[in-house]
């Protein structure tokens, strides 16, 4: 992990950053080249408050994914530096990946249990996790045993286990029913001003993205560059189908595609 | 910026858990009818006592128009069978065969079990020896039994030596499978959740390869048995423990054709009746746990 003095001056941020200090997540000049492939994320320059919410916006091939990762701690960046001081952060994937040998309720515990809170504890941590991802009562059932939307819970909970002030979200509603979906932007969203932890959403759903997030940052797509960022100050909690939501999303979704359409251009000119 | 405020969370707070509930319980759908335990047993008994008949009646066909020396009755069998019961032989006999059996099995186990951990997560050795298991394992091993009794003698370590070349590579094959089929995400998320190294093994990659794994075992149980008969059945001597293949040699020796077919009858029924009883069971609850199966398997 970068020492924190190294970073000095990252991206501009309309957001309230409480100076590089306090910051919860930066990225400081960050490029990802695998081997002596092409390059994934070029100069990616970011910071994140405490408590923020930040939704990553992009279409494929922006790196979104690569930079989770890098966040995680599950990969190393070529050049530049990641700093998360404190706790190691939070994934969670588009799959809810829960470990069908286990119970909610033991998918739960063995995050605590890999935490290292004692025995007696985990229990009643546990339940107080499934609790605030409305699951009570539901602990003792086993993955396939769940809805689709009960399992994204089980496995927010899970994440949420790990204690960690930064939780990272890697499209985790993608692959929900409309429904469900708004339903789990509502949850996330109470969880987040319960909580106070921050979030860093990955998306390519820009309403999703105007939906959730206090700060929306545009990637440009190979490579991965921060293009744009968008301050969102619509009260929450949010209706994705409202006027404020829409409004922004038009624009924002404008800026995504003429962001595509480069590419357009860029093919056209190599063929 | 918004600054989290209390009030209209707490309003919809109500609203969304019922929405929540109704949205899981819609999605969920209404319980299943269970099947009632009596059509439950009649659908799975009723097959198999019909072939049992048909097969029978196809022997006794046969027996009435071709030469009855050669082939036995039914009945015949089942007179042989009622005296070599009533006299022990025969249970004596799957007892010693199956001791044998599990021993070597449980030996089997134990050796192969570690090596296939190793063969899985060792690229090197594992592209170096798992093309010469794969061939072991299409090696009949009963052509292991001219080898082992030069090497050791009539005895009983000809016969268990068998055992283990027989059934160590399925075993081997079945953990590395299970360990292959572990799904990448589930790896990713242990190291997320900070486990590394055998705390990984332990609470994800072995739990993950489990059912991968009870499926080695079962084959490799099919495995041990079937070498432990082509050993029993070459390798006699009164020095040790008379088992079903010494009791199918000696009914041939002495033309007791009956006898012969009440040998036969006896592995296949010991061989079904400890896959049936012990590792089907085990494979169907492993997996129902994790809804891989459904509930009538």
């Amino acid at each position: 992990m970068a020492s924190m003095k190294s970073l000095r001056g990252t991206a501009p941020s309309p957001a309230p950053v409480a100076g590089d200090g306090g910051a919860a997540v930066v990225l400081d000049g960050v490029t990802k080249r695998f081997g002596r492939g092409p390059i994934v994320l070029d100069d990616v320059s970011l910071s994140v408050a405490p408590g923020e919410f930040v939704c990553l916006l992009g279409a494929s091939g922006c790196g979104k994914s690569t930079l989770l990762n890098l966040v995680a701690g599950l990969d190393r960046p070529t050049r530049g530096a990641v700093a998360v001081p404190g706790h190691r952060p939070s994934l969670m994937f588009q799959e809810p990946a829960l470990f069908p040998w286990l119970t909610s309720a033991q998918n739960i515990e063995l995050a605590l249990r890999l935490r290292g809170v004692g025995k007696a504890e985990r229990r009643t941590e546990a339940e107080r996790l499934l609790e605030l991802v409305r699951l009570e009562g539901s602990g003792g059932k086993r993955p396939h045993e769940l809805s689709g939307g009960m399992r994204q819970r089980v496995a927010l909970a899970r994440a949420l286990a790990q204690d960690s002030r930064v939780l990272l979200m890697d499209e985790p509603f993608a692959a929900l029913d409309a429904i469900t979906r708004d339903l789990l932007h509502d949850e996330l969203t109470r969880i987040w001003q319960e909580l106070g932890s921050t979030i860093v959403f990955v998306t390519h759903n820009v309403r999703e993205a105007v939906r959730l997030g206090q700060r929306v940052v545009l990637l440009s797509s190979r490579p991965g560059r921060v293009a744009k960022e968008y301050a969102i100050d619509i009260k929450q909690p949010r209706r994705i189908e409202s006027p404020d939501v829409s409004a922004l999303s038009v624009r924002i979704t404008d800026d995504l595609s003429a962001e595509i359409r480069k590419h357009a251009t860029l093919r056209a000119r190599a063929s | 910026m918004s600054a989290p405020t209390a009030g209209p969370v707490i309003e919809t707070s109500r609203a969304g858990a019922d929405l929540s509930a109704g949205l899981d319980a819609l999605e969920l759908g209404p319980a299943e009818p269970r099947t009632p335990p009596l059509k439950r047993v009649l659908e799975s008994v009723l097959p198999p006592l019909f072939a049992l008949g048909f097969l029978l009646a196809v022997w006794q066909l046969v027996e009435v128009t071709r030469d009855p020396e050669t082939l036995p009755s039914p009945t015949e069998v089942w007179d042989s069978l009622r005296d070599s019961v009533s006299d022990g032989r025969v249970q004596e006999a799957v007892v010693t065969s199956l001791e044998r059996g599990a021993l070597g099995f449980l030996a089997s186990v134990a050796i192969a079990t570690p090596l296939g951990l190793l063969l899985a997560q060792v690229r090197f050795l594992r592209r170096a020896f798992q093309p010469i298991i794969s061939g072991l394992m299409s090696l009949p091993s009963v052509a292991w039994v001219p080898a082992a009794i030069l090497w050791f003698s009539l005895s009983e370590g000809t016969i268990y030596f068998v055992i283990l070349m027989g059934a160590i590579p399925s075993i081997v094959n079945g953990t590395i499978s299970g360990i292959d089929q572990v799904p990448p995400l589930f790896t990713r998320v242990g190291h997320v959740l900070g486990a590394r190294g055998l705390t990984l093994a332990r609470h994800v990659l072995l739990p993950a390869a489990l059912p991968g794994y009870i499926g080695g075992l079962k084959q490799g149980w099919a495995f041990s048995w079937r070498s432990l008969m082509a050993a029993e059945l070459i390798v006699n001597s009164s020095t040790f423990g008379f088992g079903l293949g010494q009791l199918l040699d000696q009914s041939r020796q002495l033309f007791d054709i009956p006898g012969v077919l009440v040998g036969i009858l006896a592995i296949l029924v010991v061989g079904l009746a400890v896959d049936l009883l012990l590792f089907s069971p085990l494979e169907r609850a492993v997996l129902k746990r994790r809804g891989l199966v459904g509930a009538k398997g």
